[in-house]
């Protein structure tokens, strides 16, 4: 199955996650202890058979290269497969003109080089798992000129509020792209994922490049709903968009229940991550963990309950961390009570002994800080 | 072989019959350890940390698993440019027919041919199945420093318990003067641990002459050693200090796990400096559930516990069913404990299911119950 090479995008400058976003692209979000965003959509192409990815980083690349590597990692074949990092030189001026397009026009001969009569561009912000080789064939078959993948929810109007929505007929046929006004309850939200022929993607990045230049790839899909044939394609199965700092706090939060991660997780559809070579946590006489995610290489002595815990963090004796998404390498310190928090990676808490944010407003401590 | 001219060969043929079913259809050294590794990721890693490019791993019984599990070099970093690791279970030669390992030295003399690639300076013989962290270099630069022959890594064990091990004499300079293998009364209480470092164009003469004896059981323990002290070599005893376990039994290897929950373990396994490598599994992170217990555990990726777990060690994907019980017990990869079940002092191995309610071991029993066979439950 090689039809189609793969495309994995970057946030859009919509997407604003306070503090996290500072240190590294919403890509290389550490995400439920021991993964990062990126390993989904990457995962995602790899189990489809896309054996040649691009993955396109606008800003602060460091931690993104150093996740993805060679990409042997994500079961991408090592003579035949590629996982390149395209970056793309942000314009310093103006935010505006740093788009998707202007990172596929620099990168232009790159994409021109794919050997696959089809292209699937997924991003990077977004948390599913899916099937992209039925999502190609489907596209296929239908003869459309562009298929689009869509989420149906039912709390758009509290939710998703940066996501883009389709507007559908029942013909599945896409009438626009809007934005989420938070307007009703129902949306069909748009993943950000598309399949057409290389052919159509480069003249549409063309197009676009032409006519804006603070045009993306959804504003000149948006403008030819009109002239081409682009159809919607529903998934089911567990979906979260990382836009900010509370959906990004949520989309970890939901998945300590088992019954949610077991719709996004399925053995048969693994989601491949880097190793840290971590040994297995350990739990000492007096550490009490319920309702939790517990990452390897921990040394467990406080109290846990409904958290997020990454690799290689310390949880001292008397400490009780409740409601929070830690990160890798993270201490909390003997006695101190963290609670609706997310602490960055390698934070050490020390000296504060109450650090508890109300619960509609989770609070953010800085990677490396010290407290 | 460039970074100290040491090729390192394990010893990975045993199959380690006292731990029962457990070995029935994989090699000891393959055996599942600690949550996450197998045995032979120890020396493997420790290999890999001390600076030694390319080993040969000697298989022979149930090879199959082993063979494909360590041919995959890069697991423990073997796999750059004049690096790797080598499967050589016996084959046929032109010049010889194809012929079991008739022990350990039998082993290194088959592969003298593929020693001779690389022709080191040194040779590092370890074995497959023994826990312990090591560097090798340090042990490399005593044996330069003391101008040996042969070094011989020994350990300190308890003196009632000398007579089972292979005890190494030595005068004060650490030279080796005797060795007896398991002697009745014990002259001190070094024991070899099985790892040999050999000056290669020395025991590769040794090894030829070896073969080509009829009397003798190709063996380094019974036959090597004996007749380079015998010679007059300069053989030295080289001291190590810290966790070292051979697990030969079902309760050896129970304890070996149970040594990873008290808090001050010598064989550090979150110890950045010197990681033990393995397998990289895809595997959700441990999900605890609501109403799940965990008091004093050593537990791994892919877990889900929503019952008891007490004074245990959980490998990679075993689950604790809500109202189970798992009590100073070890569930290998994929052993999953229904509802209500009961585990105690017991060893469930790989992928068994003990059905809902059932009773499995008890807390005063002399040894640990190996639970190789799915045990029903209450339908």
């Amino acid at each position: 199955m090689n039809k189609a090479f793969g495309i994995v995008n970057f946030a859009g400058n919509h997407i604003q996650v306070d503090g996290l976003q500072e240190y590294r692209p919403v890509g290389a979000f550490s995400f439920l202890g021991r993964y990062r965003i990126i390993d989904f959509p990457i995962s995602n192409m790899s189990n489809s058979g896309i054996d040649n990815i691009q993955v396109y980083v606008r800003r602060k690349p460091r931690s993104l290269t150093e996740h993805l590597g060679t990409g042997r990692h994500y079961n991408i074949n090592s003579k035949r497969g590629s996982l390149s990092i395209m970056y793309a030189e942000s314009n310093q001026v103006n935010d505006i003109y740093n788009t998707d397009i202007a990172a596929y026009i620099e990168n232009m001969d790159c994409i021109e080089r794919m050997t696959q009569p089809y292209v699937v561009i997924a991003p990077s912000y977004m948390i599913y798992t899916a099937d992209y080789s039925e999502f190609i064939e489907e596209h296929v078959e239908s003869g459309a000129d562009i298929s689009l993948m869509y989420h149906a929810v039912d709390n758009a109007k509290e939710e998703y509020l940066t996501c883009d929505t389709l507007n559908i007929n029942k013909q599945k046929g896409v009438l626009s792209i809007e934005p989420n006004r938070g307007n009703a309850k129902n949306r069909n939200i748009f993943m950000d994922t598309y399949v057409m022929t290389k052919e159509l993607f480069l003249d549409l990045v063309n197009k676009a490049h032409k006519m804006s230049s603070m045009y993306t790839f959804a504003d000149i899909i948006d403008e030819e709903c009109e002239n081409l044939d682009i159809r919607a394609v529903p998934h089911r199965g567990f979906f979260a968009a990382v836009t900010d700092f509370k959906s990004y706090y949520k989309a970890n939060m939901a998945l300590i229940d088992l019954k949610n991660a077991m719709n996004l997780f399925d053995k048969d559809w693994p989601v491949y991550t880097r190793t840290n070579d971590s040994c297995p946590t350990k739990y000492f006489d007096g550490s009490k963990v319920t309702s939790s995610v517990v990452s390897n290489g921990c040394l467990i002595e406080g109290s846990i309950e409904n958290s997020i815990i990454g690799r290689g963090c310390v949880i001292k004796p008397g400490a009780i961390v409740k409601n929070c998404v830690i990160s890798a390498g993270v201490v909390i310190g003997k006695g101190v009570h963290v609670e609706n928090m997310m602490v960055d990676k390698h934070a050490r808490l020390i000296r504060g002994k109450r650090i508890i944010a109300p619960p509609e407003t989770p609070g953010y401590i800085k990677r490396g800080d010290a407290l | 072989m460039k970074q100290n001219n040491m090729l390192a060969m394990i010893l990975a043929g045993g199959r380690g019959s006292r731990l029962h079913e457990l070995t029935k259809k994989v090699a000891k050294p393959a055996v599942s350890y600690g949550g996450k590794y197998r045995i032979i990721d120890f020396p493997l890693s420790n290999c890999a940390n001390s600076g030694i490019d390319v080993v040969g791993v000697l298989t022979q019984y149930e090879s199959v698993l082993l063979n494909s599990y360590v041919a995959a070099g890069r697991r423990w970093g073997l796999d750059a440019r004049d690096s790797g690791v080598y499967v050589l279970p016996p084959r046929e030669k032109a010049d010889a027919n194809l012929d079991v390992y008739r022990g350990t030295a039998d082993a290194i003399s088959q592969n003298i041919d593929f020693i001779d690639t690389y022709s080191p300076e040194y040779l590092l013989i370890l074995s497959g199945d023994h826990i312990y962290k090591m560097n090798y270099a340090k042990m490399l630069a005593y044996h330069k420093e003391c101008n040996a022959d042969a070094t011989i890594a020994v350990i300190e064990v308890p003196m009632k318990e000398a007579s089972r091990f292979g005890i190494m004499n030595t005068n004060d300079t650490g030279r080796i003067v005797e060795f007896e293998e398991k002697p009745e009364h014990p002259k001190s209480n070094l024991a070899s641990m099985g790892i040999y470092i050999f000056n290669w164009k020395m025991l590769r003469k040794m090894l030829i002459a070896d073969m080509k004896d009829p009397d003798s059981n190709h063996d380094f323990g019974k036959d090597i050693i004996p007749a380079m002290l015998n010679d007059g070599d300069n053989l030295f005893a080289y001291k190590y200090k810290g966790y070292w376990k051979d697990v030969g039994t079902i309760d050896s290897l129970w304890e070996a796990n149970m040594d990873l929950l008290s808090k001050n373990n010598e064989l550090d396994l979150n110890d950045p400096t010197w990681k033990i490598y393995t397998e990289d599994v895809s595997a959700l992170p441990q999900y605890i559930g609501a109403d799940a217990v965990v008091d004093r555990a050593f537990i791994t990726q892919g877990c889900v516990v929503d019952g008891e777990v007490k004074n245990s060690v959980l490998f990679t994907n075993s689950k604790v069913a809500a109202g189970a019980k798992v009590i100073d017990s070890v569930l290998m990869p994929g052993a999953e404990v229904a509802e209500g079940a009961v585990v105690t002092r017991a060893l469930v191995a790989d992928g068994v299911k003990i059905g809902k309610n059932a009773v499995v071991g008890s807390a005063d029993s002399a040894n640990i119950e190996l639970v190789s066979k799915r045990v029903k439950g209450d339908e």
